[in-house]
């Protein structure tokens, strides 16, 4: 049961290699990811996984293959230009900026959708004031969703982990993103925290129709909350279907419980 | 100051765009309150339900503000006319939708402006709201809405839809669920399920056909109706649920205005539970008989920054909110500098000498008067501000004894904080301490129109205009409580003093007998215990035996930051409830509870001889407290049976394994091996005859 249904495929990931030097970090993935869908990227340490969402959006170069956004195919894209054409993401590592308050931080997610130059920003002066009021605005819809209104001014280096993420996942939902990129949401937090997590993302797939890509190491996250699943393993794709198939079958099993190739 | 700018700049541009139409600038407010002048018009004696309240205080002060909600990080103001226009296309709603006079509608959600919308819809049409509370679970549940029938629920959010589907197999009868906020609620198909805002539109298209029906409801009203009724937690057995009339509500609602000479001017943070008495008391009858505006936090986690920007001039909280406001102010003050620890510390010190003399009217010499003076500019004013107290005139505690240090650290601050006496089944106002007549340990004298008289086993009866009609569908019950002429059991065993005040010391029914035969008051030893504040809950046994042990919970806060000042380590509450370290402290604390005992003769014998640290924190979600935190202490004696055996079989320390339920409802268990530790004890001081 859900409130939007699945559409086409919006995100087409073909035959993608990437390597650093003599490591081979991807090998020849393909797969694709439908409108409104939750896809999850599954797979072992150093499977490839975050390698994958830095080549989707644009932060490494595959050296073959192609990936197109919404038909288009796209080559050597940076990183603004993925997040103008609407590719949101979070991070494993959190890449907040520790000393400004949770409000700040989401509005920086603002930024790409704001028109008044640097100068004018920075002075709160003429077009630049009421653009930022407007910006305040969505931003506290932002706050509101994700239930964070006692922490609004705090810095965000003062809050806890599971709060951070969930404030890094704010600043991506800020920019409005068609398909937000989600790595390790869950990762380092206690289960309580993991649900809460697992309702905003589902939230945010429900409320704003938004494609989500995310990488968990949590199967069991991983199986409730996605609608299709992609497993890596040492760069190469071992698994891809609906959750209790790749539940299934025997490679996935075989890479999860370390069993000898 | 920054942030106050920063407010404004974002309040004048959602005006501008009219994205929000209910936005108010500080300015507004401000304004509105200099014209507060003549508007208090007092409401007449017809208007004695609360539909009626509200429409005369809709005409007679239509534009001033009635409600208030923080919403997306600003104030939005309703007006008392717009909130009878709500109330109105509610109750309309309501009446397409088969609720019938005198059937039963349950509200379950946070303090939101909705609540009192649905609150007064309901008893506009005649029907009777039952607040519940947000917490209880779905079993819990299933009980009342069979007990009281209801086939109307009015519910919060995803969480308490989930809730009253999963009962309504068990509770076959519910028909309708109405809901405030959507989210999460799209793909739901259920019949039943209906958002409030559909409610409304509903309602407005019926009331534009059906203009003179709503008037003619809220006519049809009675003051001897039943308005509301509220689910007493009770300690065992299945909750009871207490029916009060208008005129019960009504009444005590004036008596407490009145005492208090409140007006249309007041401001209160409606912050407790909505199904709990008290909050339907000071933030719905109160409001409704003064015509005072209520102002809705935002959230939980931001009550005391909402506290802070409102100001409320009347107050209630439990003993609990203060001590946890005065544990953080301690908590800030430790990590200050040096200078102004100091002077917090010198000017506390005059506080404690001088003000609470300042606020009974007592004399004082112009030097004091003078030092508190600079103490209020430099020390008290700005600390009351940060609690959000600037313009408190009248605090109340109820519900638990509280600390005399901490009574006397509010009252030493400038703020009137007084103690209350009362109960769900007697619609709160039964004692309260007069300005100038306050004490930590009496509650004051009975308020206008209650009797009292203690019976002979030293059980307090009452008799108020504001006693229950009856608990509902339960003449056996009602019966025990309720005499023929019109007495009323409280169950609590007190005196009056000299001064004609109420002294309470314990459930009537918990006060025991020592082995010896001396009398064993527990809650009287656990709220000793409670006043440290490292002991967060205490359990005192002895009923029938021959000494007083006595299980504990630590303050994590409190504790915890004590033991990060020594370089103590600890990965949890179980560790560090562990940690003979943090015994020895306790240990003091029971000491020092000994040693008090042992000043009063008749309690000398309840010294505390041994007791443990328990190692999980009692919780309502496995049963051991009641939804309103009080300890159940038949149940902890038989679940933690091990360790009470152990206690008195004289044993040093105690493998114990527990089951704990989770926030998500699954379980776990938690086990720890307990030290018992022996307490000093005190001889007995006689005082002098």
């Amino acid at each position: 049961m859900r409130a939007r249904d699945i559409g086409e495929v919006i995100l087409d990931v073909r035959n993608i290699s990437l390597s650093f030097g003599g490591v081979k970090a991807l090998q020849g993935i393909s797969f694709d990811v439908r409108e409104h869908e939750v896809r999850a990227i599954i797979g072992p340490n150093g499977a490839g996984k975050s390698s994958m969402l830095n080549c989707i959006n644009g932060v490494y170069h595959p050296q073959e293959g192609d990936i197109s956004f919404r038909g288009e195919v796209r080559r050597d894209m940076d990183t603004h230009h993925a997040a103008a054409s609407g590719i949101g993401r979070t991070f494993q590592n959190l890449a907040l900026f520790k000393g400004m308050s949770v409000l700040d931080n989401i509005m920086t997610g603002r930024n790409l959708k704001m028109k008044s130059n640097l100068f004018l920003q920075a002075l709160r002066v003429g077009p630049a004031a009421r653009e930022e009021r407007e910006q305040r605005g969505v931003v506290e819809r932002i706050i509101d969703f994700l239930e964070i209104q006692p922490y609004r001014k705090t810095p965000v280096g003062r809050l806890p982990y599971g709060l951070q993420k969930r404030v890094d996942l704010g600043r991506a939902l800020a920019m409005e993103p068609q398909v937000l990129l989600l790595d390790e949401p869950m990762a380092g937090m206690n289960v309580e925290e993991k649900q809460d997590m697992c309702r905003f993302i589902l939230d945010v797939n429900d409320e704003f129709g938004t494609t989500i890509v995310l990488i968990e190491h949590d199967m069991g996250v991983v199986m409730d909350i996605s609608d299709r699943v992609v497993v890596l393993d040492y760069g190469r794709k071992i698994g891809d279907g609906k959750p209790e198939d790749v539940r299934s079958n025997p490679e996935v099993v075989a890479a999860y419980l370390g069993t000898a190739h | 100051m920054v942030d106050a700018i920063d407010a404004l700049v974002y309040i004048e541009c959602l005006d501008k765009n009219g994205s929000f139409k209910k936005s108010c600038s500080i300015a507004a407010i401000r304004g509105a309150l200099l014209r507060r002048q003549s508007m208090n018009r007092t409401p007449p004696p017809t208007a004695d339900t609360f539909p009626r309240l509200l429409l005369h205080h809709a005409s007679a002060r239509g534009n001033r503000p009635a409600l208030r909600e923080k919403d997306l990080g600003i104030w939005q103001t309703y007006t008392w006319s717009q909130l009878a226009a709500e109330v109105r296309a509610l109750a309309c709603g309501l009446a397409t939708q088969g609720l019938r006079r005198g059937e039963h509608v349950a509200i379950i959600g946070a303090n939101r402006p909705w609540i009192t919308w649905t609150t007064a819809a309901v008893q506009s049409l005649g029907a009777i709201p039952v607040g519940l509370y947000q917490d209880a679970t779905a079993p819990e549940l299933v009980y009342v809405f069979q007990n009281a029938e209801i086939r109307h629920a009015v519910v919060e959010d995803q969480e308490q839809v989930d809730k009253v589907l999963e009962i309504q197999q068990q509770a076959g009868q519910i028909a309708h669920i109405f809901y405030d906020d959507p989210r999460g609620l799209r793909h739901y198909t259920q019949p039943e399920l209906m958002p409030l805002s559909r409610l409304k539109t509903l309602g407005q298209e019926f009331d534009a056909g059906n203009p003179g029906f709503f008037d003619a409801e809220v006519a049809k009203g009675k003051a001897g109706d039943p308005a509301a009724m509220f689910y007493t937690s009770g300690t065992t057995g299945n909750p009871k649920g207490v029916v009060h009339t208008y005129a019960a509500l009504i009444d005590r609602a004036r008596a407490g205005c009145e005492l208090e000479h409140l007006t249309d001017a007041e401001e209160v943070l409606a912050y407790l539970p909505p199904a709990w008495i008290g909050q339907n008391i000071f933030s719905y009858a109160q409001a409704l008989v003064a015509g005072f505006c209520v102002n809705c936090p935002e959230a939980a986690g931001t009550v005391t920054v909402d506290m802070r920007e409102i100001g409320p001039t009347y107050y209630f909280a439990p003993p609990r909110v203060y001590e946890n406001l005065l544990t953080s102010v301690t908590i800030r003050m430790e990590d200050a500098g040096s200078i102004k620890r100091n002077m917090f510390k010198y000017f506390m010190g005059v506080a404690e000498r001088v003000g609470g003399r300042l606020l009974d009217g007592a004399p004082v010499s112009l030097g004091e008067r003078i030092l508190y003076a600079v103490g209020d500019l430099c020390t008290y004013g700005p600390l009351r501000n940060a609690l959000g107290m600037s313009r408190v005139r009248v605090a109340y505690t109820a519900g638990e004894a509280i600390g005399p240090d901490l009574f006397r650290f509010y009252r030493s601050l400038g703020i009137n904080l007084k103690q209350l006496y009362g109960s769900t089944e007697t619609a709160v106002f039964v004692c309260v301490q007069p300005d100038g007549q306050v004490s930590a340990d009496t509650v004051g004298p009975p308020v206008a129109g209650v009797e009292l008289k203690i019976a002979e086993n030293g059980e307090l009866m009452i008799k108020s205009p504001g006693l229950l009609k009856e608990y509902y569908k339960n003449p056996a019950a009602t019966a025990e409580v309720l005499t023929n002429d019109g007495w009323y059991h409280s169950g609590d065993a007190g005196f009056l003093d000299a001064q004609g005040h109420l002294r309470i010391i314990d459930r009537a029914k918990d006060v025991g007998r020592l082995g010896n035969g001396a009398m064993f008051a527990p809650k009287y030893i656990e709220n000793k215990l409670k006043f440290f504040p490292f002991i967060k809950e205490a359990v005192a046994l002895g009923d029938r035996r021959d000494m007083v042990c006595a299980f504990i919970n630590i303050e994590m806060d409190a504790v915890g930051n004590w033991a990060e000042k020594r370089g103590m380590g600890y990965s949890g509450y179980v560790d560090l409830a562990s940690q003979s370290a943090v015994y020895e402290l306790i240990r003091e604390c029971v000491e020092k509870v000994n040693a008090d005992l042992a000043q009063e003769e008749r309690l000398a014998d309840s010294q505390i001889r041994r007791f443990l640290i328990l190692h999980k924190e009692l919780d309502a979600d496995d049963g051991e407290l009641t939804r309103t935190s009080k300890v159940k202490r038949g149940f902890i004696s038989e679940k933690f049976a091990v360790l009470v055996d152990a206690i008195y079989g004289g044993r040093a320390e105690q493998y114990v394994e527990t089951q704990v339920k989770f926030e998500d409802g699954r379980t776990g268990m938690v086990s720890a091996t307990l030290k018992i530790m022996d307490a000093r004890t005190f001889p007995a001081v006689k005082k002098a005859a």
